[in-house]
């Protein structure tokens, strides 16, 4: 019986010639990462170990993005903490105001993930870099403190879902339609403990901001994380970025899977999910069955849906357009590389004369901190990765999950929308 | 090691940013969080609350995010033990390296309603309705995850190892 993609990196980490799914294994690590929420939970843990201070300063990844530029005294508190712990470790990937981005687009950008690795994150989100073929996942604060002091983690080897990518998508659908569909396809829990291994010659058609979008998401289907083979593309992105070395796992021909699904993403059309939950999903042809869904706010920004293809997309909408009367559309680029970009592209003139604002990188209003809080009964279209109740502020306020192409479509017509119909 | 208390009763995918909102998470004191525990979800929840009390949902318990904080509000609030049908990854394995007992059944998630006085013994993973005079085998932890629980936390084990 072969092993996935995921099983061979994990084997590999674990020092073993074969591991099998239900296995448990302790995996040495190739960076440990942390935010200004997670991190501070983590260092004091850290106080509580015997053996002090970090396993190598080099391999762990801090990066105040959530309540930062500090949004009150106590998050100012938490990033103290954070950044006074970075210069007593001498912390090599301390990111300060200025640096910063919001961690799973800026440590890709940094060129600290790369294929192969095993990577741990306090934060739900870190599978992100699947896309680059690294096996990478979400832990809470003591498995990061455990990470941070030992450089190792236990895991229990997961079984995997294979999703096989065919086609070309059409124009205005990405990486979001994609992953959104697929949570629609097989629930909140559809991957629970599982890695979602996305394969086939469709991927050749994904640009690496769409691989990272749908990577980012395998948590919101419950997965432990999501991986890509590493192509031509993919290949060139890590040479880009990074010096550090690389090793290409691929499945084995006879791995074993769950379940495989087949996605001809020629015809996937823009997908919503409607509150509260990231599988109620539907396409903009169902949505114009429906009464039109009036919003308030649109979000185009984070972790999943805020690096250049996003803002490309959006402005593209955008040009030479205005926001409706009344409508409050905010723009974050994920990260300073990114805004500077925009910023030389035109894309940030081209938001602001369409009546849209554009923030320093935070993850502020994905889940509820800042910069764009929702009242009671308020309707939001966000380009982020969770709906739950009072995700974004009042607990009976909306969150309408969708693409950056629908969600500056539906900041220009006040109803959802997708730019076809503009 | 046993747990008992009544029970407060959910659904499926009771999310972390239910059980703890971010607008919270400017702290990390236990306290703090156990004051808006479930708050989003059950208003009533810290109010009614006692010592010992058991959570019993569905699938998917535990959601969403990362935050160590959500296992962390739950543990304060005095709650003893979460049964679910399911639990979510990282809550999962959140839950057992803060040492919050956590036991899956579905079972017991279909047989136990709000306001039960429930029973848990984790060394046999037995679960006994004390209301309804039923009981439920749900899964013990495997001998590692016993290893940490045991060493009250993932620290202990490690600085003990």
């Amino acid at each position: 019986m072969g092993m996935t993609m995921t099983q061979k990196i994990l084997a590999a980490a674990a020092g073993l010639d074969k591991v099998e799914a239900g296995q448990l294994i302790e995996a040495n690590l190739d960076l440990v990462l942390g935010n200004d929420i997670t991190s501070p939970v983590a260092i004091k843990e850290m106080d509580k170990f015997t053996a002090k201070g970090v396993f190598d300063k080099d391999k762990i990844a801090l990066v105040p993005d959530h309540f930062v530029p500090n949004k009150d005294i106590k998050s100012a508190e938490h990033c103290k903490c954070v950044r006074e712990f970075a210069r007593k470790n001498e912390i090599t990937n301390y990111f300060e105001v200025g640096e910063m981005g919001i961690e799973h687009a800026l440590l890709p950008e940094k060129g600290l993930t790369v294929a192969g690795d095993v990577i741990i994150g306090a934060d739900s989100h870190t599978c992100t870099y699947g896309a680059l073929g690294a096996f990478s996942t979400g832990v809470g604060s003591t498995d990061m403190a455990a990470g941070m002091a030992t450089g190792k983690a236990w895991f229990k080897v997961p079984s995997a879902i294979r999703f096989i990518l065919t086609g070309k998508p059409a124009e205005w659908v990405s990486g979001k339609d994609v992953i959104l569909h697929i949570i629609g396809m097989i629930g909140v829990d559809g991957a629970l403990y599982k890695s979602m291994e996305f394969v086939g010659d469709g991927i050749a058609n994904l640009t690496m901001d769409d691989r990272f979008t749908i990577a980012n998401m395998a948590i919101e289907a419950g997965g432990k994380n999501g991986i890509f083979p590493v192509d031509a593309l993919a290949e060139k992105y890590i040479k880009e970025h990074s010096d550090k070395p690389y090793i290409i796992y691929q499945a084995d021909e006879d791995a074993v899977y769950d379940a495989s699904y087949t996605i001809d993403l020629s015809q996937l059309r823009p997908t919503v999910a409607f509150p509260h939950l990231p599988e109620n999903t539907h396409t903009i042809d169902e949505i114009r069955q429906m009464e039109a869904v009036a919003i308030d706010q649109v979000v185009i920004g984070s972790c999943t849906n805020g690096r250049l293809d996003d803002l490309r997309i959006a402005a593209k909408v955008l040009k030479d357009r205005h926001v409706a009367k009344g409508m409050r559309c905010i723009v974050i680029p994920a990260t300073q590389a990114i805004y500077m970009q925009a910023m030389e592209e035109g894309l940030l003139k081209t938001f602001i004369q369409a009546g849209a604002i554009v923030s320093t990188p935070t993850c502020g209003p994905c889940l509820g901190g800042y910069m764009g809080i929702l009242a009671e009964g308020e309707r939001c279209v966000s380009t982020t990765n969770r709906n739950f109740v009072g995700r974004m502020g009042h607990v009976s306020s909306e969150i309408y999950l969708a693409s950056p192409a629908v969600a500056a479509a539906s900041a220009v017509k006040g109803v959802i929308s997708a730019p076809e119909e503009l | 090691m046993n747990a008992k208390g009544r029970v407060f009763k959910y659904g499926d995918n009771v999310d972390t940013d239910v059980i703890i909102p971010a607008r919270y998470l400017n702290t990390s004191d236990p306290g703090e969080l156990a004051a808006h525990c479930m708050e989003d979800i059950d208003r009533d929840f810290i109010k009614q609350v006692n010592k010992g009390d058991i959570i019993v949902a569905e699938k998917n318990f535990g959601c969403g995010s990362s935050r160590e904080h959500a296992p962390i509000a739950i543990k304060a609030a005095g709650v003893s033990c979460v049964i679910a049908e399911t639990f979510a990854r990282i809550f999962y394995r959140n839950a057992i390296n803060i040492g919050l007992p956590i036991i899956e059944c579905p079972e017991a998630s279909r047989g136990i309603q709000a306001g039960d006085e429930v029973e848990v013994d984790f060394d046999s993973g037995v679960i006994t309705n004390v209301t309804r005079g039923t009981s439920f085998q749900g899964q013990a932890f495997p001998e590692f995850m016993q290893k940490i629980i045991a060493s009250e936390g993932l620290i202990n084990y490690i600085n003990n190892k």
